[in-house]
């Protein structure tokens, strides 16, 4: 994409734009390509609309930003949803979804409490391994209805969604999990921060960034995309399809199962609605984020910018003086916006790759 | 594409099977409860009773049901609790109408809404079911009669008692609520807006906000940050919902403004303890749940075996709990509410 | 099972022509949904306390009515390969609007008309975007989800408007005469009378088919798909915003999450219908058959007091069987030797595995 526009500069050297396409990019330093890149994209856009909303509501209160909780709920409050929806954000670049996380997280949550519950002195590392593997194994059960049974992740995660939810009631009963009945090293990490950052937080960008760094460089997470842009292509050229899909599953499953953990840290109480609905902020998230819905396109760099823009604007707007009630409407402008930018930004593009195909 | 043809006769077999397996589970359980409690005390004959709560899930009406079911087994009534899973009045309506159809003798339920469940009570009523409410109440003229925790006055005038003793009778306070239209939350409000006005004791106190936290754990949770975080001065929190004190008091006890912001409301014991021991909180009121479920249960027998009418000044006998009476529009009063603090909470478990 | 092992004719090409056509009418995935519905409607008559009761078809009826309503142009978008994700945002909506208009000392029937009004207007946002735009439906949906829902919940904060006149919520819960057929059966029956000549006996519905089969060969073949889509969104808006109008009568009360969660009932009604959700495939009786074949359900498993969490269990698993159960009994079918010659003819199983789309 940024071909076309570096050869701009020189349109007197025209005389093979075809060629100047090919050879162009490696006549930068890394470090201008590097800048180009992140000035050019459409990550960027997102932070930028964060860093507005933040300056905004600290310049109306202080304390937004600048005391010691709400910078600690600045940081703290996205880490949930930052795990789904990089989690989100793998599977719909593989042109899948998985509406199931919402009630994946709701059994784990549940799980952890239970686990406290029977095994008062159990090891916190054990509960977050057991809840890691459910939350996988609920993932595989949808990546191998989805990847072998050949029927499209939409219905089979609805279909799911149903059936976990129903399955932790179900468990449940009438039990509830109150903070009393968890350990205190788990539940004070809920909260505790070092060097002033959350410690949830900080297990979430290390996710972050090997998710990232994998998708980003590893042949593995280089097929997710070419199976996202292709399915068909994908399937052709020889990549393992079914159990790249299957990985990306279990992976968002587990991711699930991860932010059921923090949840009953964070929020000490388990009760029968955990994570209802939050599933479609996750994919909300990774749609303001730059993720194609469509599959192939986007970073979870930008899925996680976009976690950190729904709830922080959820928090920002009573400062702003907007009652917080607005904030799904706020929210359902921004997805509207990212995709109709998507959109523009795509034709755009494409209107230039043809002129610069019909000068040639 | 000949399989495709054959495929829908083994599909309808296996969802066939699927189904009718849960629905015969379904089938022998309700078989046995009723058998069992048929056979267990002839006192009650074939009473069967519905309880039905906001939603299920809530510690504060698992404690009212146990006390519900506790009182049916004296009465060798057949009980059973049925409810939705998030608290909203068309999810009740459904099961209102579902106890028509049961044709059960009675039904106890805490209403999510004063007026929109009250086509649904009518015609349960038609269909010969007795209506008591409890804990929330609807409009009087659609039920039998109204089991109240405490008076209005009584709790709203407790709760400033507690929040203006811990601030020292001056600043700001804010409430956090349930719903915005649960009956018994706003009439709590309302009555505490006219204390705070009228009773020159309450003149330095300010009330600042409104917040509600649906009764949901997290909203209670981000609506108490959200509360501090908009109104600095803020030196206490008054909430009348057992949910939304625990989810306040969890974040409070974490947070910078834990032991500068005061924090009271109705809560249970079992849900506090922790905030009371480690100083978040210093007391906190209500009433026993149990003893209101327990209640609600003699007084929907009492109806069903035509003892009382609902009329004003019947009385009707409550096992445990001795005598009560009929008061003006069918209330029924528990009692006042009581007080919790760091010397009596260990003696209760609920 | 015994019937996928008993070929009889060659099954390579035009298989479906290999029987005739009584056994093609019975045999398809419509008539096994009705059946199944009728064998849970004839069980639970025999087995559930109660079923049999007076009350029953009234409550049941007008439990599902919204979701019937919905359902209606709900399974022509989905034909279409489209989906709408905001039809209960749509409900919630109007249902607000009623209140506050109501509120505000409009009288019902102009309130409700304003309401359809928004309907169409969120139907139009939606069709503008999917089908001028050209914007995938799933994430323009998910989109007008979170606003409509939000202006809903902004517009009444957590308040809900209740007071109602008694003679519009009584029309909402009456039933036709003595009969215990609700009210409201009647417009459906009208809408859904008008949506079955619209999709299999117009030459509209056989666009509709067309796009989902394959939009741009039925672009070339003269059918206006950017028209059509427009078309189908905005019938969606505004019969949602008709189905809040009768939730919030019946309920009596306007609320900003009034209706929440209707839209994965609806599709998964739809679904369980035999709509296919690459599009092109699908029946409307089948539909409706599975919107009752849900409703039955749930009502049965009320009266039987299983709780709520049971049949949500249920209902995902028909939804998942129910769309599992073609591919793997195919796959099944494809690894028998005496199958290998039917096997090219039926590719789909593996093509869909590959391409699993959204």
């Amino acid at each position: 994409m940024s071909h076309t526009d570096i050869e701009r500069p020189q349109p007197g050297a025209g005389t093979s734009t075809s060629e100047a396409l090919l050879v162009e990019p490696s006549r930068l330093s890394p470090t201008r390509r590097a800048l180009t890149t992140v000035l050019r994209s459409r990550e960027l856009s997102i932070f930028l609309v964060l860093v507005a909303v933040v300056v905004l509501a600290t310049t109306k209160n202080n304390g937004f930003l600048f005391s010691s909780d709400g910078w600690r709920n600045f940081l703290l409050n996205p880490s949930i949803l930052l795990l789904l929806a990089v989690g989100q954000a793998v599977v719909i670049i593989t042109r899948n979804v998985d509406l199931s996380v919402g009630s994946t997280m709701a059994l784990t949550a549940y799980l952890t409490g239970r686990l406290f519950v029977d095994q008062p002195n159990i090891p916190i590392i054990v509960v977050v391994l057991a809840c890691l593997a459910m939350g996988a194994v609920l993932g595989l059960v949808n990546g191998v209805l989805v990847a072998y049974a050949g029927v499209p992740a939409l219905v089979i995660t609805l279909g799911t969604l149903y059936i976990y939810r129903g399955i932790m009631l179900t468990w449940a009963g009438s039990d509830r999990i109150n903070a009393g009945d968890m350990p205190r090293d788990f539940l004070s990490l809920g909260t505790k921060t070092i060097l002033s950052i959350p410690v949830l937080t900080i297990i979430a960008v290390v996710v972050l960034a090997v998710v990232g760094y994998y998708l980003h460089t590893a042949r593995g997470g280089r097929e997710l995309y070419a199976i996202g842009s292709d399915p068909d292509a994908a399937h052709l050229y020889g990549l393992a399809v079914r159990r790249r899909l299957l990985a990306a599953f279990v992976l968002s499953g587990a991711l699930a199962g991860l932010a059921g953990v923090l949840y009953t840290a964070r929020y000490g109480t388990v009760s029968s609605g955990v994570g209802s609905g939050i599933e479609l902020q996750a994919v909300a998230a990774a749609v303001i984020g730059g993720i194609a819905i469509f599959g192939g396109s986007g970073t979870v760099w930008g899925a996680a910018i976009g976690a950190f823009l729904l709830v922080t604007i959820n928090r920002a707007l009573p400062s702003l003086g907007i009652e917080d009630f607005w904030q799904r409407a706020v929210v359902g402008v921004l997805i509207l916006g990212a995709i109709v930018l998507d959109r523009v930004l795509a034709r755009r593009q494409a209107r230039k790759l043809a002129e610069s195909r019909d000068h040639s | 594409m000949k399989f495709q043809k054959r495929r829908p006769t083994a599909l309808a077999a296996l969802l066939l099977t699927a189904t009718f397996a849960f629905a015969g589970c379904g089938g022998d359980d309700s078989g046995d409860g009723g058998g069992s409690s048929a056979g267990g005390d002839g006192g009650g004959g074939d009473m069967s009773v519905t309880m039905l709560p906001k939603n299920l899930g809530n510690a504060y009406f698992d404690t009212s049901t146990d006390g519900a079911e506790k009182a049916a087994d004296e009465l060798g009534a057949e009980f059973e609790e049925v409810g939705p899973d998030t608290a909203s009045p068309d999810a009740q309506v459904q099961y209102i109408n579902t106890v028509a159809q049961q044709g059960k003798d009675a039904l106890i339920i805490s209403a999510n809404d004063p007026d929109a469940l009250c086509d649904a009570i009518d015609e349960a009523r038609s269909a010969d079911v007795k209506v008591v409410t409890f804990d929330a109440d609807t409009n009087p003229d659609c039920r039998d009669l109204f089991i109240n925790q405490a008076t209005s006055e009584g709790i709203a005038a407790k709760q400033l008692e507690l929040i203006a003793d811990q601030i020292g009778g001056k600043g700001e306070i804010a409430i956090l609520s349930a719903s915005a239209n649960a009956t018994n939350q706003n009439s709590w409000i309302e009555m505490m807006e006219k204390e705070l006005a009228d009773n020159p004791d309450y003149a330095d106190i300010e009330l600042v906000d409104t917040v509600y936290g649906d009764d949901d754990d997290q909203k209670s949770f981000d609506q108490t940050e959200a509360l501090l975080q908009n109104h600095p001065n803020l030196k206490g929190i008054i909430s009348p919902t057992t949910v939304g004190i625990a989810a306040a008091a969890r974040y409070l006890s974490d947070s910078s403004s834990k032991g500068k912001v005061a924090l009271t409301g109705l809560g249970t014991p079992n849900q506090m303890r922790e905030y009371v021991d480690n100083g978040t909180v210093t007391a906190f009121a209500l009433w026993n749940p149990g003893d209101l479920g327990y209640l609600a249960t003699y007084a929907a027998a009492a109806l069903v075996n035509g003892d009382i009418s609902g009329e004003e000044g019947d009385s009707f006998d409550a096992g445990d709990l001795g005598s009560f009476e009929v008061g003006a529009d069918g209330v029924v009063l528990l009692g006042e509410p009581f007080t919790f603090d760091k010397d009596n909470i260990a003696d209760f478990d609920f | 099972m015994s019937a996928t092992a008993t070929p009889t004719a060659p099954a390579r090409t035009y298989a479906a022509y290999s029987a005739p056509l009584w056994k093609r009418w019975l045999l398809t995935r419509e008539t096994a949904v009705i059946v199944l519905t009728a064998a849970v409607i004839l069980y639970s008559l025999a087995n559930v306390p109660n079923f049999d009761g007076p009350l029953t078809m009234k409550f049941l009826l007008q439990d599902i009515a919204p979701i019937l309503l919905i359902a209606l142009p709900m399974t022509l978008v989905i034909i279409t390969g489209e989906i709408d994700l905001s039809v209960a945002s749509i409900m919630g909506l109007s249902s607000v609007l009623l209140g506050v208009l109501h509120d505000a000392g409009m009288s019902i029937p102009t309130a409700a008309l304003l309401a359809l009004l928004a309907g169409l207007a969120c139907g139009a946002l939606n069709g503008f975007l999917i089908a001028y735009v050209g914007l995938p439906s799933l994430a323009v949906t998910i989109g007008t989800l979170a606003l409509f829902r939000g202006i809903a919940v902004g517009l009444l904060g957590t308040t809900a408007i209740t007071d109602f006149p008694d003679d519009w919520s009584s029309l909402a819960t009456g039933t036709i005469g003595e009969s215990r057929i609700p009210l409201v059966m009647i417009p459906f029956v009208v809408l859904a009378i008008g949506f079955v000549v619209l999709l299999h006996f117009s030459t509209f519905g056989r666009g509709v088919y067309e796009i989902g089969l394959n939009d741009e060969a039925a672009h070339f073949t003269g059918v206006n798909v950017a028209r059509t889509k427009m078309v189908l969104f905005l019938l969606s808006g505004v019969v949602s915003a008709l189905a809040g109008i009768y939730f919030t009568l019946r309920y009596g009360s306007a609320r900003g999450d009034n209706a929440t969660g209707y839209e994965l009932q609806v599709i998964a009604a739809v679904l369980l219908g035999g709509v296919s959700i690459f599009g092109g495939r699908g029946r409307l009786h089948g539909v409706l058959a599975g919107v009752v074949l849900i409703g039955v359900i749930s009502s049965a498993l009320r009266l039987e007091s299983v709780t709520v969490n049971v049949t949500n269990i249920i209902v995902g698993l028909l939804l998942v069987a129910s769309v599992i159960l073609p591919s793997v009994l195919g796959w099944a079918g494809s690894r028998l030797p005496r199958k290998a010659s039917a096997a090219p003819a039926e590719p789909r199983p593996d093509k869909d595995a590959a391409t699993a789309d959204v």
